[in-house]
């Protein structure tokens, strides 16, 4: 590199855009200036203005006619402590936490039969889970719905089969909330767990057997502690969504189940306190970035 | 020789009961492709059912799609996503791209604090960034009104910038990671044979990214084109897309013509995945 630059002629009659070239060539700032600025200054502009905006929102008091006029307050955070506010953050956390339990359940022995099938099945049964998870959130709830309405497909099966004779309200409940939600983020934990246990050395299985351990043993001391970071990975993937969703509990729980989110848009766009909306907006900010945090703080402590 | 006694001994054993734990762990799998795919299944079925009831059925039409076809209301939404995504995309891997090279290639002060901050749309939940945007435009609108008069309104441009300030992240970290295990011998050879910065750059740089950059640029149009809660809350008079359309008909009360959309975004997304899987299997031969 060194090299080209000195031999490269100095003498020679340099246009602007040549010496712009050098210039950009030489200092490092600049071109770190060009390379990071577009990006920079979107994420500014509309991401971390906007943000600071809401935060200083959050102090607010709420004006005449749903206006927000300034002043600082610690009113909004106070009025979340209130058990009308308190129980839709238990509700989330409760509601986002089964979830993960659910699709670990369901996730990790699947992404074991993947990882331990043919190599040339792997990739097709990889995109068959994929495809559902690329339609659209939105195409995916509504067809939940279809399934779960009281004169859905699974009522009127149930029915037909003589199991029930008054058909099941299952629309409009914490269970339909938490079926929409494994189903719309399942794969967030098949994959990261299948991408553990595809790298993991299954001579020490071999190993552990020929030590005397049984089935379960070799599966608690030897697989689940060595495939960890992908189970930690996919937790994390299906909680951050989960405890923020909004189009889930709004549809499969038609105001009967109310999460974080459905009560920030309440605030925003029904009962207009967007100072209370921004505050809320920063509890879930915070709940998200904890379980961010503690997620790597886990990582670290297990040297994984 | 005692060592291949013991194996050949215990291994029928462990078979026989390695089976019995096969067996469940396939009936999971089948039972999990059964919940994801029912759905859609039942779905895209009952959008050739005759009957609007939909509960029971009632003999195969194509009336929703020609309904659909014809609906002024779904030809205005599709134009309406397509031109933001094609928008979003196109700025948004630009701006990933450079974003990536700025991470990979260069060294700078607040290096870490911008490597932080441009990880941040990825985490934080949709629902704060779009109030976010939400409150951000309008307090701006309301400022250049006051000040130059300026009118601006919620609308096709708001929700483009929002989605561009979602997806150009993901693009850095797609582009980024091909970028990572780059071999730069390649540049420095043909900076030797005598290429200069943009030669190299266009010649060499690029093309060996390429497969990073169009991976990412699938990944801007598809959270584009998917993208509800972000658009719902910045979106204007006007300015309806897809997902907006269909959440508002499933909100009035649910008609197989739901049905009928939802099928053909189903089909589209499925074309999508399979061919850009293809492509990336072919250029990987």
């Amino acid at each position: 590199m060194a090299i080209v630059e000195r031999i490269r002629p100095s003498e020679r009659s340099r246009s602007w855009r040549e010496r712009l070239g050098d210039a950009i060539r030489q200092h490092e700032g600049l071109r770190a200036l060009l390379l990071a600025g577009p990006g920079g200054l979107w994420l500014l502009l509309f991401f971390l203005l906007p943000t600071a905006i809401v935060f200083a929102y959050s102090f607010a008091r709420r004006g005449p006619y749903g206006t927000v006029s300034w002043a600082f307050t610690l009113e909004n955070y106070v009025r979340f402590f209130d058990w009308l506010y308190i129980r839709v953050f238990l509700v989330s956390v409760w509601l986002a936490l089964l979830t993960t339990v659910i699709c670990l359940l369901i996730g990790y022995p699947f992404a074991f039969v993947i990882a331990r099938s043919p190599r040339r099945w792997r990739n097709a049964l990889l995109v068959l889970v994929l495809i559902p998870f690329w339609t659209n959130f939105l195409v995916r709830t509504y067809a939940i719905m279809l399934l779960l309405r009281s004169d859905g497909l699974i009522n009127n099966a149930l029915q037909w089969l003589g199991l029930i004779d008054r058909p099941l309200t299952m629309l409009f409940t914490p269970f339909a909330v938490v079926l929409g939600l494994v189903y719309g983020y399942l794969p967030f934990m098949i994959l990261p767990i299948y991408a553990s246990i595809e790298k993991f050395d299954f001579t020490l299985v071999e190993a552990a057997q020929d030590l005397g351990a049984d089935t379960w043993q070799v599966f608690w001391r030897v697989l689940l502690p060595l495939t960890l970071p992908g189970v930690l990975a996919g937790s994390i993937l299906v909680f951050i969504p989960s405890v923020g969703a909004f189009v889930t509990p709004d549809l499969l729980g038609g105001g009967k189940v109310v999460m974080i989110a459905n009560l920030i848009n309440q605030q925003f766009l029904t009962v207009r306190h967007w100072p209370f909306g921004s505050a809320v907006s920063f509890v879930l900010m915070a709940i998200v970035l904890a379980a961010t945090m503690l997620y790597f703080r886990i990582g670290e402590t297990r040297r994984i | 020789m005692t060592a291949t006694a013991t194996t050949s001994l215990q291994a029928p054993r462990r078979k026989r009961r390695l089976s019995a734990g096969w067996a469940l762990l396939w009936l999971n799998v089948l039972s999990t492709f059964v919940f994801l795919y029912a759905p859609i299944v039942v779905m895209s079925i009952f959008s050739f059912n005759a009957s609007r009831q939909m509960q029971v059925w009632m003999g195969f039409t194509l009336d929703w799609y020609a309904r659909m076809v014809h609906d002024e209301r779904v030809r205005v939404a599709a134009e309406n996503s397509l031109v933001i995504a094609l928008v979003s995309t196109l700025v948004s891997t630009v701006i990933g791209t450079l974003t990536a090279m700025a991470l990979e290639r260069t060294r700078f002060r607040v290096k870490r604090l911008y490597e932080g901050a441009m990880y941040l749309p990825i985490i934080v939940p949709e629902i704060v960034m779009a109030i976010a945007l939400l409150v951000f435009f309008n307090l701006s609108f309301s400022w250049l009104d006051r000040l130059f008069g300026l009118q601006l309104n919620f609308g096709l441009g708001t929700i483009t910038i929002a989605h561009i300030a979602f997806s150009f992240p993901f693009v850095a970290v797609v582009v980024r990671a091909r970028l990572a295990d780059f071999d730069r011998t390649l540049e420095q050879a043909a900076q030797d044979l005598g290429a200069n910065d943009w030669q190299t750059f266009r010649y060499v740089t690029l093309p060996l990214l390429m497969p990073g950059i169009i991976a990412g640029a699938l990944l801007a149009f598809t959270l584009s084109i998917d993208d509800f809660v972000i658009t719902f809350f910045n979106a204007g008079v006007g300015s309806t897309t897809l997902p907006l359309e269909i959440y508002g008909r499933v909100r009035r009360g649910i008609t197989p013509d739901v049905n009928a959309l939802s099928t053909v975004m189903l089909l589209a997304s499925i074309v999508l995945v399979l061919g850009s899987l293809a492509f990336q299997r072919r250029r990987a031969t």
